[in-house]
């Protein structure tokens, strides 16, 4: 079985700041937004060398994503940054209308997404971005796993054209993916081959069910891991072909299993290959305050409820 | 410049357009069109400098943003007789399959249109962020965008006020349409504005006033003046003074007239109060 090494654990926050920071560099093109949060979303380095093309927009969050959309017009490309729940519940109808409706190329790009945010609770904590922006037609929807991935994904969504919604969060967590990855939307990455069950997992989930699929190994299960960074378009060959020869499926998210990827993969099964499917997400519910190991334990979304659910989707293919 | 009296007759001709649109649909909003027809008129045929052929960036031409999109068949009237696309297009507002949708999107590509709005509060945002690209772009031309005065309840708005002036994004001029009326009634009724004037100047705004909002020479005279305001780190706002169903009697200072189709009968009214000058679509 192939295996990853932590290569020292990070925020993908920071591997957006580091990304963010080589387009500044590389694109002039790219222009930034934040309200109020270049600290919580690394933007400094941006920001300190690139400072007629950052706008501090201020706590107005909806100002910001019409602002962004306007400066499309011009030929440039904004990455707006403030937190998960304020870059799509908040800015709805702004981000359906002026962005997704019109077609502007703008990234918005979401850190402490999630319940990991932690101690803040639910107030800031968000389960229902990806739902909220998979259903905007026309929007791209990217939710990284780790730090040297988030960084890869940032210099991707410059060079695709049209509107994006990129997903990462505040904890450090391991960095595993490698440096010089070749960041594909659309395009799901198997990191794991296994022919008992197949595990797709997104965001902070990768890496817990990496350790679940060790463990599983340990009881003679074969577990498919398959990081899937990329929501919508969703990789609905790789899964389907997955599924094919595994025959069940986990999906994993930090997001309520309604309207996130548990879902999308559900009805690509039901089109395509109808299979016994578990759902390790939040169950319906809003976050709390909380350590974000504690929070994960919790509300179950670790390898451990990996594990769990691997073990009842075995039985319903059995 | 054209002279007063082919804008005058344009004017005119643009009201027909509005009723007939509406009409033939029995939809669409021909309140707020009908009371800045002038304005637009004046925009598009004396104040912006704009390019003929379309593009979206709007590279080194004044460019306009249409907050409150319900004044579509304003807009595409005024697009399609500024040669956008052809007048006869024109008979295809809110019918399926039409570019010319209920509200303006850049959805399906209609020359003139670089945003959706009709969602109201967010064209203001919109054009300080283009009036940025200008900046970044050393683009010296303008950036003008269309309010509703009832839109100004929008919160949105006030973040942009707010931003603009903060920023001094002072390559904009943001006129807002000072009828007096929305939906439910008279502004002040519904939901008071107070003195929108003295508002937008306390957050750092230079903003003058056209009493006149339906004649085209004070609204050439008050544009010029905000125009000549520009480029002095402030950004400029113009109060427009308008009649809400200007050029029709029955549909004039009434909110009545804001989001309804006149029948057969009225058609036949409003439009022998406006007889025909350069041609029907």
């Amino acid at each position: 079985m192939k295996k990853y090494v932590d290569q020292g654990k990070q925020d993908t926050r920071s591997g957006f700041g580091a990304g963010l920071t080589e387009l500044g560099r590389s694109n002039p093109k790219v222009v930034a937004l934040c309200a109020d949060l270049i600290g919580s979303l690394k933007m400094q380095t941006f920001q300190e060398e690139n400072p007629d093309r950052f706008y501090q927009v201020g706590v107005a969050e909806a100002n910001m994503m019409g602002i962004a959309a306007g400066l499309t017009i011009g030929g440039y490309i904004p990455f707006t940054g403030t937190f998960a729940n304020f870059s799509t519940g908040r800015v709805y109808d702004q981000i359906r209308q002026s962005i997704a409706y019109s077609h502007k190329n703008v990234k918005i790009c979401a850190s402490h997404a999630g319940i990991t945010l932690g101690e803040d609770g639910a107030t800031h904590q968000i389960l229902e971005d990806i739902g909220l922006m998979k259903m905007l037609p026309g929007m791209t929807v990217i939710n990284t796993c780790d730090f040297n991935q988030t960084k890869a994904a940032t210099l991707s969504i410059a060079e695709h054209h049209g509107p994006v919604y990129l997903r990462f969060g505040r904890p450090k967590v391991p960095n595993f993916t490698a440096v010089d990855q070749d960041f594909q939307i659309g395009k799901a990455v198997t990191l794991i081959e296994g022919n008992d069950v197949t595990i797709a997992a997104t965001g902070h989930l990768v890496w817990e069910a990496l350790l679940a699929a060790e463990n599983l190994a340990n009881q003679g299960i074969s577990a498919e891991v398959i990081n899937i960074h990329t929501i919508k378009p969703l990789d609905e060959e790789t899964l389907v072909r997955s599924v094919r020869k595994t025959g069940c499926i986990v999906s994993a998210e930090e997001h309520n299993y309604l309207g996130g990827l548990g879902e999308s993969i559900a009805r690509t099964m039901a089109q395509h290959h109808p299979s016994p499917q578990a759902f390790v997400a939040t169950q319906d519910t809003f976050g709390e305050s909380g350590t974000p190991a504690q929070l994960m334990e919790k509300y179950g979304l670790n390898n451990k409820a990996i594990e769990e659910a691997v073990v009842q989707v075995l039985n319903r293919k059995r | 410049m054209p002279d007063i009296q082919e804008l005058q007759d344009l004017v005119i001709q643009v009201r027909r357009d509005i009723l007939r649109m509406v009409h033939k649909v029995n939809s669409g909003h021909p309140g707020g069109s009908l009371g800045c027809t002038e304005f637009f008129v004046a925009l598009y045929h004396v104040l912006m400098n704009r390019h003929e052929t379309f593009t979206m960036d709007g590279i080194d031409e004044d460019i306009f943003f249409l907050s409150n999109g319900h004044i579509s068949p304003l807009f595409y009237s005024i697009l399609a007789r500024a040669g956008y696309f052809p007048v006869e297009e024109l008979n295809t507002f809110r019918l399926l399959n039409s570019r010319l949708q209920g509200h303006p999107t850049t959805h399906e590509g209609l020359p003139g249109v670089r945003v959706a709005s009709g969602s109201l509060g967010q064209g203001m945002s919109v054009a300080i962020g283009a009036a940025l690209a200008k900046k970044l772009n050393n683009d010296p031309s303008l950036v003008y965008s269309l309010h509703g005065d009832g839109e100004m309840q929008e919160g949105q708005n006030w973040e942009a006020i707010m931003f603009a002036a903060g920023k001094k994004v002072d390559n904009l001029i943001a006129t807002i349409d000072r009828n007096g009326q929305q939906i439910d009634g008279a502004t002040e009724d519904v939901m008071p504005i107070g003195d929108l004037k003295a508002k937008i100047e306390v957050f750092g705004w230079d903003v003058l006033e056209i009493e006149e909002g339906n004649n085209l020479e004070s609204i050439i005279e008050g544009m010029q003046e905000a125009k000549s305001r520009t480029g002095k780190g402030k950004p400029v706002c113009v109060i427009l003074h308008t009649v809400m169903g200007n050029g029709v009697d029955f549909m004039m200072h009434t909110h009545a007239w804001h989001g309804k189709a006149p029948n057969d009968e009225q058609l036949e009214i409003g439009l022998a109060q406006n007889k025909e000058t350069i041609g029907d679509y």
